[in-house]
């Protein structure tokens, strides 16, 4: 599958947010295509997070326009908000599966929260099915805290595939893991997109996951994009923001 | 002074927003079950043995007083009228209050902080109807039902205490004992413990919901939500003795 270069399923034009006084992003244009995987980098509360939760809508924007799919955003009503929502996977940066419920509620909680009339046989299936693809199928009646960092990461991320999404949000999937659990979580980002050919948009500051799974790479600094392309055009700059988060990332590392 | 105020203006907005999520379709019927089955388990066992121990022991220290005027006879009536009056729903709400209320503070707290509630908004799911509304519809319906049952088994220990000094019939004592309770009674503990429960509700929600992010909001959230809401329980408490004397009795 390849990179559908005229059909832009996220397209944000000059994004503004600001909490209070601290202005957050500062006029942020994004075009992410169909097929697509884009990264982005940043530091620590630089705002990628606010970022790609203006995509969903859990947070709107200031000012600048919000489109996905072919719909504004900030325009919908509930339901169609609801309708959007379903085509985009989520995967959070703290995993956020529900601590009240055992692996395979929390995989069915969008299936039936989306779908009101599948029978429990469908149901079970896709549960199966996205275990599979994650490799966790022997956790199906375990609890989130019985689980490592590691495979809840998986566990989430295999909660937003139960739906096929068109479009994938990763934010931080290797944050706080382990180099071989990182590459695991990096393949399955990219097969993800080989499979459903979807697209995504994957929030990080580990610079392996940014080579392996980015298509193209964009830097967010002090509220705007100050680098994209590929990732060696993006770090062969003398930029010294960008010179200092690459050498930090591998000092750090080694 | 101006946090004050802003922290007003919040409580106003949320329960603005319960009202109109709690009364609005769709409901969630299966997780306001839950919810209920969640109250009751949780605070049962507790529930009980307190209100044993505490119509045993309440009877225990008025035979003193009522035997000095030869009154001991009195001793069911008027243990009737303490316990569904004033001990079941206070002593019930108090410990919903600690037992319930933390838990709801915790866990809304965390869900708020790990990102939880987010992701059920990305699943076509209103947290507000799902959390909150079904939640703080349980306290309210559960405490009148825990303080009625509480009531009963504060009777009992009552019973107990005065079998064995007195040697009171079963059939005697709660006849003796319910002479005096009347229908007003019985509606007045139902009414003054669904607010109880409401607030008990409310407040473990909002402070939840309001979390600050990190673990530490989370303790904090549990903490606040038992505190506030024994101090308003205490504060209805007065208001609706003033209320009831000034119109029933
Ligand atoms: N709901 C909110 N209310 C107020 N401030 C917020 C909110 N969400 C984020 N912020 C602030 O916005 C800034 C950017 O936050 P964000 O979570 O996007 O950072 P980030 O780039 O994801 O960082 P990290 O890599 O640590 O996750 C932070 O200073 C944060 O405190
Ligand atoms: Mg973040």
């Amino acid at each position: 599958m390849s990179i559908d270069r005229g059909n832009a399923v996220i397209s944000l034009r000059d994004v503004h947010k600001s909490f209070g006084e601290m202005a957050v992003l500062k006029g942020v244009d994004l075009d992410v295509f169909k097929g697509e995987n884009v990264v982005v980098l940043g530091r620590s509360g630089s705002g990628k997070s606010v970022l790609i939760k203006i995509i969903v809508g859990l947070l709107l924007p200031d000012r600048g326009t919000v489109r996905v799919l072919g719909c504004a955003v900030g325009s919908l009503d509930t339901r169609e908000l609801q309708q959007l929502r379903s085509k985009i996977g989520f995967s959070f940066q703290s995993s956020a599966l529900y601590d009240g419920m055992n692996v395979r509620a929390n995989l069915e909680f969008p299936l039936v929260r989306n779908k009101r009339n599948l029978t429990r046989k469908e149901i079970d299936e896709a549960v199966a099915q996205v275990l599979d693809d994650v490799g966790l199928s022997q956790t199906i009646n375990q609890m989130p805290s019985e689980l490592s960092g590691g495979q809840k990461k998986r566990i989430g991320i295999a909660r937003t595939l139960i739906l096929h999404p068109d479009i994938m949000l990763y934010d931080e999937p290797t944050a706080g893991l382990d180099p071989v659990t990182s590459e695991e979580i990096n393949d399955l980002i990219n097969e993800v997109q080989q499979r459903y050919n979807s697209s995504a948009v994957i929030i990080t500051h580990d610079l392996t996951c940014a080579r392996f799974t980015g298509d193209r790479v964009v830097m967010l600094s002090e509220g705007k994009f100050i680098r994209q392309g590929s990732f060696d055009e993006v770090f062969n700059t003398d930029d010294t923001r960008v010179q200092d988060f690459y050498n930090y990332n591998f000092i750090t590392k080694a | 002074m101006k946090a004050f105020l802003l922290r007003m203006y919040d409580i106003y907005e949320f329960l603005l927003r319960f009202y109109k999520e709690a009364f609005l379709p769709p409901y969630e019927y299966k997780e306001i079950i839950n919810q209920f089955f969640d109250v009751g388990i949780r605070s049962l066992s507790i529930i009980s043995l307190t209100g044993f121990i505490t119509g045993m022991v309440f009877t225990k220290q008025s035979r003193s007083s009522l035997a000095e005027f030869g009154a001991t006879s009195w001793l069911p009536s008027l243990m009737a009228i303490a316990i569904i009056r004033a001990l079941a729903p206070l002593v019930t709400a108090l410990i919903v209050a600690g037992k319930v209320g933390s838990h709801i503070g915790a866990e809304l707290g965390s869900m708020k902080v790990t990102e939880q509630i987010e992701a059920m908004e990305v699943s076509s799911t209103n947290p507000f109807k799902f959390l909150i509304v079904s939640r703080v519809l349980a306290t309210t319906c559960m405490v009148p039902i825990l303080a009625a049952y509480m009531g009963l088994v504060a009777m009992l220990g009552a019973y107990v205490n005065v079998h064995f000094n007195e040697e009171t019939s079963f059939t005697t004592f709660f006849q003796a004992a319910f002479v005096r309770i009347t229908f007003i009674d019985i509606a007045v503990l139902v009414l003054k413990s669904a607010v109880y429960g409401f607030t008990i509700g409310f407040t473990g929600c909002f402070n939840g919901y309001y979390a600050d992010h990190g673990t530490v909001g989370v303790g904090r959230a549990a903490n606040t939500s038992v505190v506030i809401s024994m101090f308003l329980i205490f504060v209805e408490e007065m208001l609706i003795v003033q209320l009831v004397h000034s119109y029933l009795h």
